[in-house]
């Protein structure tokens, strides 16, 4: 069965205005810490119902394929989606603009207090942690391609060459990306 | 540095843009790489602080590269930065939006996809290993960060809870 094109509108389905995916979006830029993806899904297919559950799950699937911030291809999918080239424009603008006001507000607060030590030990303890996030993530990530050599070879070069060799992104990519998709391409079903 | 700090801050993060497969928290190494031993721009410890204020505001990841833009070029090289990162890869998906119905079942969309899936993997570990060395000059940092990838692993306890109390353990000194 065919799922529905991300791009495109089935006759029956409810509309959104410009106003109103940047109004929606806005509200998604303020609600997640270290991730906003589950918000923006509660927002299109619980509140607003502008997609199915099978329908963002397409959209979102798009967005992590692609390049780029995920939330921002979600948000530029979406708002296309309802009112084309506006939309995507209202749509990551109301996204982007309380989170990218909160966080310049908290780095003049930091700059001003950057002095004191427990404003700085705070940010150090903030990173560590926010640190332990990031590797979990990826711990977590890594449990679906665990049981595939190939993926795990391909992961362990990536981890070698950018964490530990430090070699630039751009170089990495273009040879590890084709390997992989030629082995994956050898091993398809 | 080119003349405009502005000018490299679109220069450097529009290709970082498409490079940024696995999304923002993907490519810190790459960031920090750039930002922190090419350009200079900052040092370690900052570069660790501004993840830390990205990651204690709401809203995308992407937000560390707003707080360089900032730290460079104040409130202009915020805004610049952060266009700059989003841009090309939003032209990207806009266009290829079109094209996606057509490739969403194709082989080759499959076989990338599974590609891509170890290399993202690989990008997000670390980019937690990068981030922890910059912070981690202290055991107690490596502990926290330690803690914090046992506790996620491990309970549904919410992130924020893990941030709140690494602040306040940093707040008192221990870090």
């Amino acid at each position: 069965m065919r799922v529905m094109h991300p791009a495109r509108l089935p006759p029956s389905a409810p509309r959104a205005t410009t106003r109103a995916l940047f109004r929606e979006f806005l509200v998604v830029g303020l609600s997640g810490f270290g991730g906003v993806l589950p918000f923006a899904r509660r927002m299109v297919v619980e509140r607003r119902g502008w997609m199915s559950e099978r329908e963002f799950t397409e959209v979102l699937s798009l967005a992590q394929f692609l390049p780029g911030p995920n939330i921002v291809n979600v948000a530029i999918i979406i708002g296309r989606r309802f009112q084309g080239l506006t939309g995507a424009v209202a749509a990551t603008a109301g996204l982007m603009l309380m989170p990218l006001l909160v966080v310049l507000l908290l780095a003049t607060v930091y700059a001003r207090f950057a002095d004191l030590d427990a404003v700085r030990g705070a940010c150090d303890g903030v990173s560590a942690a926010a640190s332990g996030l990031v590797l979990a993530m990826g711990f977590k990530m890594a449990r679906p391609i665990a049981r595939t050599p190939w993926q795990v070879g391909i992961g362990a070069i990536a981890f070698v060459a950018i964490g530990i060799a430090r070699l630039p992104l751009l170089w990495v990519l273009a040879v590890l990306v084709p390997l992989a998709v030629g082995i994956a391409w050898r091993r398809r079903a | 540095m080119i003349a405009s700090p502005l000018l490299e801050l679109t220069a450097q993060f529009m290709t970082l843009s498409l490079l940024s497969i696995g999304g923002a928290n993907a490519i810190i190494p790459e960031i920090h790489l750039r930002v922190v031993e090419n350009l200079h721009w900052m040092t370690d410890a900052d570069f660790a602080r501004m993840f830390a204020l990205s990651q204690a505001a709401p809203g995308p990841n992407v937000l560390i590269v707003s707080l360089i833009g900032w730290k460079v070029a104040g409130v202009a090289g915020a805004v610049v930065a952060l266009v700059a990162m989003c841009g090309p890869s939003s032209v990207l998906t806009y266009w290829f939006t079109r094209v996606w119905d057509r490739f969403r079942d194709a082989p080759l969309r499959i076989a990338i996809q599974r590609a891509l899936a170890p290399v993202t993997v690989g990008l997000i570990l670390s980019s937690g290993y990068v981030l922890a060395r910059t912070t981690g000059h202290s055991g107690p940092a490596y502990a926290i960060t330690g803690v914090t990838v046992l506790l996620m692993m491990t309970t549904k306890w919410h992130p924020l809870w893990m941030l709140a109390a690494a602040a306040g353990l940093g707040a008192l000194g221990v870090v």
